[in-house]
């Protein structure tokens, strides 16, 4: 059974305070305050000395030499002399030997604790640091296409075929199901609302629209910045914390042309693309929807649905398919290419490229819709 | 021609952000000589192996190829001068999404004109110079520390770069491989002419194969001694010089420096 460990600090006429230390000193049991000793030392009329006795002290572990370190440190920037002959010579030597090596002058730093109002502010500095970063990164990807187009950008053919296979035909699968489901679930509430006025054929109207001009896009793009984006991000970041970057860099290999430009054409070129296959699994569910639930043929649906369908909300759509999917693949590959050296970072730029892509596709969403609207599309 | 300033470093101060790392480094490495970079942990010896390659702007001075600047030139010239080194990084560095065969391959693809068959021949050369014969098809994930480094090493001699930059060649490496790896260093400055710089804090292979060394110190954050590692150990007229050389173990004194 432990003795609990006591401490007991008491000054004599000489001006020496002495410290008897007693019971077991262990981590697990509980230990006595600091305070009245370092009270003692830093108050008005400090000890000449502080001196230990540790006649009644037993078994000890890294609990004493904890509290003596914190004891002598307290009276060395008082300025009183530590005596240390009493404690056990294995405490003492431990003592020794953290006090060894002098703590380097700039080494440490403040724990500084902020304000709210502080972090706010500190936080929307960051957005704008961010938001500076992307647009520096687009520029440095612009003139990286730019010496793609004249033929002397250095990248690998067959990274650009395996990117196109990843962000294209790996796809395929997760595009499908979400598109097909969203469909449905247009046709569902249509078929609901329009049957209503006896208008239940206009769900095909609906449900083509809202595919092509909307839904096909974003969805396929949220998708992509879950899938692709945060792939980029991760693979690049890896890349970065294996100096695999540094090695290309250094091999006088441009690494945004060798490694972000396959990537940014692979998903500019193959968003439009699953956006246009999404929309017709969209309106296939629809059409699965309103054949069981309303009385049309098959062959009634299409017609409606190609009827309700212009050129221009094709061509919308797909335009707004390419922006998302520039911004998706520029978000992935700007946070892996600024990603920091360790592990954590790297899961840390996963995180805010797929933040980062979502963010951009509902923002660049919301300002393209107002210009279609202003322009009539 | 031996014996003239193949690289030089001239009054280069290095920085991260505000925090400065050294400054005022002033030295040049001779056509092919073994020139090592030592000095204590975080004392900046990786930092000014970047500088060197391209990899971090200097906040002031230069470096200098065979006279040329390297900082003040343009950024296709910088590229231009990269090709004629090759580096060996301290995890080796290697593509992991390539098989060694591909790793080695990708400069020469890039930089040489050979056929297909021509690629691969050079390839296994190279790997079996650093005795990784066979291992052409595998991925650097399936590989030691140490044949990672190797293949890194085959890969930064794939175009048979006048420089060679090491970076801890040593580091997790058992001192057998280490050895070979010395050899395998003195061997391609003999035969290739090649100009090495080493960063290294491993004394042995420092008296090993060091021609010259450059020291580096964290607390004075400049270079303190320019010269033949051997003379300094002996010689220099700066104890924290002779202390690092001996393992601290200058003017008698057993143990670490600093108990009392």
């Amino acid at each position: 059974m432990a003795q609990p460990a006591t401490l007991d600090p008491s000054r004599a006429d000489d001006g020496v305070l002495r410290v008897r230390l007693a019971g077991d000193w262990l981590l697990a049991n509980p230990l006595p305050t600091l305070e009245p000793v370092l009270d003692e030392i830093r108050g008005a009329t400090p000890p000449r000395r502080v001196e230990f006795e540790a006649a009644g002290l037993g078994r000890w572990d890294t609990a004493l030499p904890t509290a003596l370190v914190a004891i002598r440190r307290a009276a060395e920037a008082a300025g009183v002399p530590v005596s240390d002959q009493q404690v056990p010579p294995g405490a003492q030597r431990l003592l020794e030997l953290s006090f060894a090596v002098k703590e380097r002058a700039d080494a440490r730093r403040a724990l500084v604790h902020r304000t709210l109002a502080e972090q706010v502010g500190e936080a929307s500095l960051r957005i704008w640091a961010a938001l500076l970063d992307l647009v520096s990164f687009i520029g440095v990807c612009a003139q990286s296409l730019g010496r793609m187009a004249r033929g002397k950008a250095t990248y690998q053919r067959s990274d650009l075929l395996v990117a196109i296979q990843e962000a294209g035909a790996e796809s395929l699968p997760i595009v499908s199901l979400i598109s097909f489901l969203i469909g449905m679930i247009f046709a569902f509430v249509g078929v609901r609302q329009l049957e209503q006025f006896g208008a239940g054929i206009y769900v095909a109207d609906l449900v083509a629209v809202a595919m092509v001009r909307e839904m096909a896009p974003i969805m396929t793009a949220i998708i992509m910045a879950g899938r692709t984006g945060a792939a980029y991000a991760a693979g690049l970041g890896t890349m970065k914390v294996n100096e695999e970057i540094d090695a290309l860099s250094s091999m006088g290999v441009n690494p945004i042309d060798f490694l972000v430009l396959p990537r940014l054409v692979a998903l500019i070129v193959m968003l439009p693309l699953l956006a246009l296959y999404g929309s017709l699994l969209g309106i296939l569910g629809g059409a699965a929807v309103s054949l069981v639930m309303l009385d049309v043929s098959f062959v009634q649906y299409v017609a409606q649905t190609a009827d309700s369908m212009e050129l221009s909300s094709l061509l919308g759509g797909v335009f707004k398919a390419f922006v998302y999917g520039s911004l998706v693949a520029l978000a992935g590959c700007q946070q892996g290419m600024a990603c920091g050296d360790s592990a954590m970072a790297v899961g840390q730029a996963t995180t805010r490229a797929v933040v980062m892509g979502i963010v951009l596709i509902i923002v660049s969403a919301a300002i393209l819709t107002v210009i279609y609207i202003t322009l009539d599309i | 021609m031996p014996g003239e300033a193949h690289i030089t470093v001239s009054h280069l101060t290095m920085a991260y952000g505000d925090f400065l790392i050294q400054r005022d480094l002033d030295f040049s490495v001779r056509r092919g000589e073994v020139f090592i970079v030592m000095g204590g942990s975080g004392c900046g010896k990786t930092t000014l192996l970047k500088h060197m390659t391209g990899l971090k702007e200097p906040v002031s001075g230069d470096v200098l190829y065979g006279g040329r600047s390297f900082w003040q030139a343009s950024e296709e010239e910088r590229e231009q001068a990269k090709r004629q080194f090759g580096v060996l990084f301290q995890g080796g560095a290697l593509w992991s999404s390539m098989t060694l065969a591909e790793n080695v391959a990708l400069p020469l693809r890039l930089y040489a004109k050979l056929g297909e068959a021509e690629i691969r021949d050079v390839t296994a050369y190279k790997l079996s110079l650093v005795g990784l014969a066979g291992f052409e098809q595998y991925y650097p994930a399936e590989l030691s520390g140490g044949m990672r480094k190797r293949a890194g090493l085959a890969r930064a001699m794939a175009l048979d770069p006048e420089i060679l930059y090491f970076d801890e060649p040593s580091s997790g490496l058992d001192p057998l491989s280490a050895r070979l790896l010395d050899e395998l260093i003195l061997e391609l400055r003999d035969s290739l002419g090649t100009t090495v710089v080493v960063v290294s804090h491993e004394l042995a292979s420092i008296f090993a194969i060091g021609d010259r060394a450059v020291f580096l110190d964290a607390e004075a954050k400049t270079q303190l001694a320019v010269g033949d590692p051997r003379q300094l150990r002996d010689s220099s007229p700066d104890p924290r010089v002779r202390n690092f050389l001996t393992r601290g173990g200058t003017d008698g004194q057993a143990g670490a420096a600093g108990v009392d």
